[in-house]
């Protein structure tokens, strides 16, 4: 096994250097100056928002993409990984929030995979890969059977068989991006003491979490991540919980956004003790009528997850949705819609759009029934829909048959907007709905959005975007780990009081 | 599949017995055993007719190594449907190569079948693996273009047994203690992928790339290389098998082995293996080949009407699919209960 004896003091050697590192997809830039510096004997967190750059940093780290520009070197080598074999080869192993295994295969397989051991004629040795793998197990404290498949493993066994490959080709680096984003108490207690045997066996150890509690408990260092770019590295012994928020926010939080005087009338959504076990849990809200209620909350906080239930997309063990004192039916879309509920997806690509067809028949999409004359839709009636709401939203496109997917995400996004509009729904649910779009048509739909509430629409919006919720919401909702942890008006609502509920198990119910 | 596997040492006698009978191999086994047993209740020749026990190794000598080839590739989580265009081309070159010249010795001929059939499969390789192209597209394609070629080539005409050398034709319907000969070289076919399929490193990474592709590049397997050198040996086992048909039927047109590629898809899904990739075995491919075309044979004789006997297929494949899904359910069930009561 690895071990850096002439270091173990602080003031260790540095394991891999990244400097000036910055990579881009088409015109978005998702790392403008990545920049770490890991050293042996460490456990070094590294924190950011939604969207600061950390998973594009360690995908090149893993040799998952090429940078465009900077420096990276391991042990004062530069390396320039052009595949994940060869960030291997070099020591560095990854350990991903959701672990990549290969459920049709043994455990030991998992493990070895790649570099499976061979007898000397050439075959794969099972015997001596499976008292390995024992050994790597009983190493780690853990009782995981080596011969089952790893199908139907849990999250967090699953992501011991990725130290156990780890250690198993004695990786020296080891990133760990957010482990214990799905793991019990009980469990995270586990992996804690297995990372820190590996830091004191002498290993670098990145640990990308999003909770403070686990990174003061866990690490020495910190590196705080904002835009795509660097903003600090300390020890955690010199600083503070409220620096590194302060840091991962960064910004003031302008009141850019349309609110004008709203009045709310009656409770048009009412969510009571939604469950769905493993998914989020006692879900609990109102929407009421000329009210935008934001949830937020980090990626995986089982945000969408709830605004599929409540639409009837995804099932749901127990708890009732009512609209406008209705009971919606459970699993029922259709039922849904037609009482009035409208729902705009995360990923309009996939979710939200047919992207071969027309502008105006993705239009009138959720209106086809109420358009159809004996069962049959024509398409000037179609085009009539879609001219009236595709101007109301300003939808920039030649004409109304351009195919959806040629247009700006932008427009895009307008025209499904435009589709649940023309179905005048009385509650609209919004995933996302500037993700991905410039800033104009942002400001755009934040408008429209605004002018809805004016006119008696219940909106519930789901968004990443911090100074997106605390500028539209009239009340935020905080989810973590599939609970609502905090219920902030507008007035007391600040990226840091979110943030804190964002990553905070225990939290205040203002 | 859905199999939870436990360790052996772990079991009793009993549920081990009972693990046996889960898979699905030897599931595929005992209905075999079964079907053959009910023909021969109602008709005794089906197995004890002069040539009871040849017919039943002989018949499914074609298929068997085609239901392989097809294994190795949908393992990738791909698919060959150019199987039975390659059987076509092998076929036509072995008949009209021996006729042309009846001196050569037989081995060679084969070796030129497998050749010509790795040569085809690289064709297929390159599109799927090298351009990324899907293999069911890739593939219907060649199917078409390889079937093409052979009209081109035989142009109209047919090799029959009278041209052939009678060593070949002997050699196609001769046995070896008892087991006729194509069958002998299906067995060492299915043996010897079998063997490669469990033992080798590289035949673990097949499994790999089909049960999670990218997966399979995060560890860094070398993915395409794999995957194309399935296509090549799918392709040079359906050469081969393009031999052994000439063999065995000593006559040969443009169209021979029209349609098996389906009966060879059919044959491993009915084996256990999973179309989508990374599990399934070999012998479980060939035993399916070996039970459809059994019952095939056998249906007639428990007097099923010709109509019904392709829906009968149709409906073990179906019925063998579902029994999956709910063993599936009923495992991921199992497991969330599981979970929630640890996490309580």
């Amino acid at each position: 096994m690895f071990n850096e004896e002439s270091t173990s003091s602080p003031g260790m050697a540095i394991a891999l250097e990244m400097t000036g590192v910055t990579k881009s997809f088409g015109a978005v830039v998702a790392l403008r100056d990545g920049e770490l510096r890991l050293r042996y004997h460490s456990v070094h967190a590294l924190m950011g928002e939604n969207g600061a750059g950390k998973s594009t940093l360690v995908k090149i780290i893993a040799g998952l993409y090429l940078p465009d520009a900077g420096t990276l070197s391991l042990a004062g080598n530069p390396v320039s990984f052009k595949t994940t074999a060869d960030a291997k080869a070099a020591g560095v192993a990854v350990v991903y929030q959701e672990p990549t295994m290969l459920p049709h295969l043994s455990v030991t397989e998992n493990i070895f995979m790649g570099r499976l051991p061979t007898s000397r004629s050439g075959n794969v040795d099972r015997k001596r890969m499976r008292r390995e793998a024992r050994a790597l197990f009983d190493r780690l404290g853990v009782h995981i059977d080596p011969d089952r498949i790893a199908d139907g493993l849990s999250i967090a066994d699953q992501q011991i068989i990725e130290i156990a490959k780890a250690i198993s080709m004695d990786a020296r680096v080891l990133i760990m991006d957010e482990p214990t984003a799905a793991l019990s108490p009980e469990e995270v207690r586990r992996l804690f003491a297995i990372t820190r045997s590996l830091r004191d066996e002498g290993r670098a150890i990145l640990f990308i979490s999003h909770r403070f509690e686990e990174v003061w408990d866990l690490c020495d260092t910190v590196t705080v991540m904002r835009d795509g770019a660097y903003v600090s590295t300390s020890p955690l012994a010199e600083t503070t919980e409220r620096d590194v928020v302060r840091q991962m926010v960064g910004r003031d939080v302008d009141s850019l956004y349309p609110r004008g005087e709203r009045t709310h009338g009656n409770t048009l959504l009412k969510v009571h003790e939604l469950t769905s076990l493993g998914v989020f849990h006692d879900i609990d809200f109102e929407v009421r009528a000329g009210e935008i209620v934001g949830l937020a909350g980090l990626v995986g906080a089982g945000r969408s997850e709830v605004a599929r239930a409540i639409f009837g997309v995804d099932r749901y063990d127990s708890g009732t949705v009512e609209l406008d004192g209705t009971p919606v039916r459970r699993h029922d879309p259709l039922h849904a819609m037609g009482l009035g509920l409208g729902f705009v997806p995360e990923d309009r690509r996939h979710q939200g759009l047919i992207l071969e067809f027309g502008l105006s028949r993705n239009a009138a999409l959720a209106v086809r029934r109420m358009l159809a004359r004996l069962g049959i839709i024509t398409d000037s009636r179609e085009n009539s829909l879609a001219r009236t709401w595709l101007s109301r939203l300003q939808v920039k496109a030649r004409a109304l048959d351009t195919p959806a997917g040629t247009l700006s995400g932008g427009n895009q996004q307008k025209i499904v907007l435009a589709k649940w509009l023309a179905a005048s729904p009385r509650v609209l649910i919004v995933d996302e709905p500037t993700r991905g779009i410039d800033v104009g048509t942002k400001a755009e739909v934040h408008q429209i959005l605004a002018d809805l509430t004016h006119a008696g629409m219940g909106i519930l919006m789901i968004s990443s975007d911090l100074p997106e919720v605390l500028g539209m919401a009239d009340r935020v909702l905080v989810m973590r780990e599939g609970r609502i942890t905090a219920e902030l008006s507008h007035e007391d609502a600040d990226a840091e009081s979110v943030m804190y509920a964002a990553t905070h198990s225990e939290a205040v119910k203002a | 599949m859905s199999a939870i596997q436990t360790r052996p040492s772990q079991l009793t006698a009993g549920q081990r017995f009972a693990a046996v009978l889960a898979s699905r191999e030897s599931a595929v086994v005992i209905v075999l055993a079964l079907l053959i047993l009910v023909a021969t209740l109602q008709n005794p020749s089906f197995l004890f007719g002069p040539d009871g026990v040849r017919d039943l190794l002989l018949t499914p000598s074609i298929l068997v190594p085609l239901a392989v080839a097809q294994a190795v590739v949908l393992i990738t989580r791909n698919i060959d449907l150019s199987v039975a265009s390659i059987l076509g081309l092998g076929a036509w070159l072995s008949a009209s190569t021996l006729a042309n010249n009846p001196g050569l010795p037989l081995w060679l001929v084969a070796v030129g079948a497998v050749v010509l059939g790795a040569v085809l499969g690289s064709v297929n390789g390159v599109l799927i693996a090298v351009l990324g192209a899907p293999a069911l597209v890739v593939t219907l394609g060649t199917l078409y273009i390889y079937r093409g070629l052979n009209v081109l080539w035989a142009d109209g005409k047919v090799v029959s047994a009278v041209n052939m050398p009678k060593e070949f034709l002997e050699f196609g319907v001769g046995s070896l203690l008892g087991i006729p000969n194509l069958m002998i070289i299906a067995l060492v076919i299915v043996v010897a992928v079998t063997w490669y399929m469990r033992s080798r490193p590289s035949a673990r990474e097949l499994y790999a790339i089909g049960s999670a592709p990218f997966a399979a590049t995060l560890l860094g397997l070398p993915s395409k290389r794999r995957v194309f050198m399935a296509l090549v040996a799918s392709g040079a086992i359906a050469g081969l098998a393009g031999f052994m048909y000439a063999a065995r039927y000593g006559a040969v047109d443009s169209q021979a082995g029209s349609g098996l590629e389906l009966s060879a898809v059919a044959a491993a899904v009915l084996g256990g293996v999973a179309i989508f990739g990374g599990s399934g075995t070999v012998w479980g491919a060939a035993i399916g080949a070996v039970l459809l075309v059994t019952i095939n044979r056998a249906l007639p004789i428990l007097g099923v009407p010709d109509f019904w006997q392709r829906a009968v297929v149709g409906l073990l494949i179906l019925g063998a699919i579902v029994l999956d899904r709910l063993l599936a359910l009923r495992h991921a069930r199992k497991l969330s209960e599981i979970r929630e009561k640890e996490n309580d």
